[in-house]
């Protein structure tokens, strides 16, 4: 299984031809405490770059951007209980949600641990 | 304590030459140290939650509720009013009664225009000397030149711009403070008084924006820091950052200028109206009453009120608030509350819907959120009015 990250601070789990969306440790930490996740319904189309879902912490909204295009096949309902998750496990159980992948291209560029961890400290 | 005269910063002021860049507070080291991420508020760098165990919005919150927070809220614009008929004079800008006001005595008021708006809202205190004046820090160079070009230019209109301002808040406020300056727990709420701590000269006044006990501490900016490692030493003690202040003034139902109260608004329509000093509604005499028995009169069109959303998903300042097809108002504060585990909104709504237990919808990304009007303080304030 191959980890990806955007420059949004996003990662991507890819398995196959489904990828897992989640946000990173740097971006929970960023967002500060996380009170409600709004995420993308099961059968809509994203495309890469546009609005996925919405982040919710106690201060401001946020959005999260679709890293790939693709139809979500499902999402992460553990967070509608408890959406802290993201902040106790944001690369983990906190994930949001998974999509099909439509073009494989859309992969290049992106950052792997290393090239992300390299990003985040030139923040 | 030392101040700037009025004079010279009007002067700055009319010449615009209000500093572009943010200014750095006098605990800004210090709250740097604590962890604190800074962001820009009111001009300056000023910290919005601190790092570590404690840290973050919602432990800050909490913390403030259970035990005691320090806030800095030396952003705050401290000024005083000396002069013949100082307390006379002032009344004719505010619609409270300032001159019956006994020394140590403080009250919250409005700074109102002819057409009744809000110009900003301020504590006044009789210190026995003066009167003192707290003013919101986004607004204290508007303050400054309302009241320079309205007081008579025999009274003195001093800015203690180097006196910081901290607030200790929570249930063990009290406690906290009674160690470290003996004589501070007998204060009540909306009392002040003169103390010393270690040299210093402090004006501690039983007051906040969080709905909880606590305190306002004005001490000169070069024992602040002393004084701030002297209360978070107590275990009972975490510092805390803009972010939980606003969710906290939020649930205690204290409009914040700027986003609940501005221009536009009136005191009727802000449901302020405990500002209005009754007596003076009758013999007026301020700027802005004409206008504002006029409202008191006619009950206006909108009304501030309190929103308990149904679900998580909070409505921010902005969101349309509707009844059916019809937009009735707007939401000019909104986010989850920590203590209460569900979203609550502030909101101008019209007086027709205005009533407790009806049911509105609020727009949010193109969905309707389910709200319902509820009585403010949304959590019950726990002020101490003496045993």
């Amino acid at each position: 299984m191959a980890r990806y990250f955007t420059d949004e601070h996003e990662w991507i789990d890819l398995e196959g031809d489904l990828a897992t969306v989640g946000i990173t440790d740097y971006a929970q930490e960023q967002l500060g405490d996380i009170v409600f996740v709004e995420l993308p319904e099961v059968g809509s189309n994203v495309e890469k770059g546009g609005e996925a879902a919405v982040v919710e912490s106690v201060k401001a909204a946020s959005d999260v951007y679709a890293p790939i295009t693709g139809e979500v096949m499902e999402a992460n309902s553990a967070l509608e209980e408890d959406p802290a998750l993201v902040n106790t496990s944001p690369e983990e159980e906190g994930w949001f949600f998974r999509i099909t992948v439509s073009d494989k291209s859309e992969l290049e560029g992106l950052m792997d641990a290393k090239a992300y961890k390299a990003f985040c400290d030139e923040l | 304590m030392s101040g700037t005269v009025m004079s010279d910063i009007v002067t700055e002021a009319e010449d615009e030459n209000i500093p572009e860049e943010l200014g750095t507070l006098p605990l800004d080291s210090w709250h740097r140290r604590l962890g604190a991420r800074m962001v820009p508020f009111a001009g300056y760098e000023m910290p919005i939650q601190y790092a570590g165990e404690h840290g973050g919005i919602v432990a800050e919150h909490n913390w403030t509720r259970e035990s005691a927070s320090l806030f800095d809220v030396s952003h705050m614009g401290q000024l005083s009013v000396t002069g013949p008929d100082a307390a006379h004079e002032l009344e004719k800008l505010l619609p409270g009664a300032i001159e019956s006001l006994k020394p140590g005595k403080m009250r919250y008021s409005l700074l109102l225009t002819e057409a009744g708006g809000i110009i900003d809202d301020l504590m006044v205190t009789n210190t026995g000397s003066h009167i003192a004046l707290v003013v919101n820090g986004a607004c204290k160079w508007d303050d400054i030149a309302h009241l320079r070009e309205h007081l008579p230019d025999e009274i003195t209109l001093t800015h203690y711009d180097d006196q910081a301002l901290l607030a200790l808040q929570g249930p063990k406020a009290a406690q906290v403070l009674e160690a470290l300056v003996p004589g501070t727990a007998e204060l009540t709420f909306m009392t002040s008084g003169a103390f010393t701590w270690d040299g210093a000269p402090l004006w501690v006044s039983r007051a906040g924006y969080t709905g909880e006990d606590g305190f306002e501490i004005s001490v000169h900016n070069d024992h602040v820091e002393r004084l701030g490692d002297a209360l978070v030493a107590d275990a009972r003690v975490n510092p805390a950052g803009l972010g939980a202040r606003d969710s906290l003034r939020l649930e205690a139902g204290l409009p914040l200028y700027g986003h609940d109260l501005d221009l536009e608004t009136d005191p009727v329509s802000a449901d302020l109206t405990f500002a209005l000093t009754k007596k003076r509604r009758e013999t007026g005499g301020y700027l802005g009453h004409t206008a504002v028995v006029s409202r008191l009169a006619d009950g206006g069109t909108v009304r501030r009120v309190g929103l308990r959303l149904e679900g998580r998903m909070p409505a921010r300042e902005g969101a349309s608030v509707h009844v059916g097809d019809a937009e009735i108002g707007r939401v000019t504060s909104g986010g989850f509350s920590p203590t209460l585990g569900y979203p609550i909104a502030m909101a101008y709504i019209s007086n027709d819907h205005a009533t407790e237990g009806n049911k509105v919808e609020i727009e949010v990304r193109n969905k309707r959120l389910p709200a319902e009007v509820v009585p403010m303080p949304f959590v019950p304030h726990r002020y101490y009015r003496g045993s």
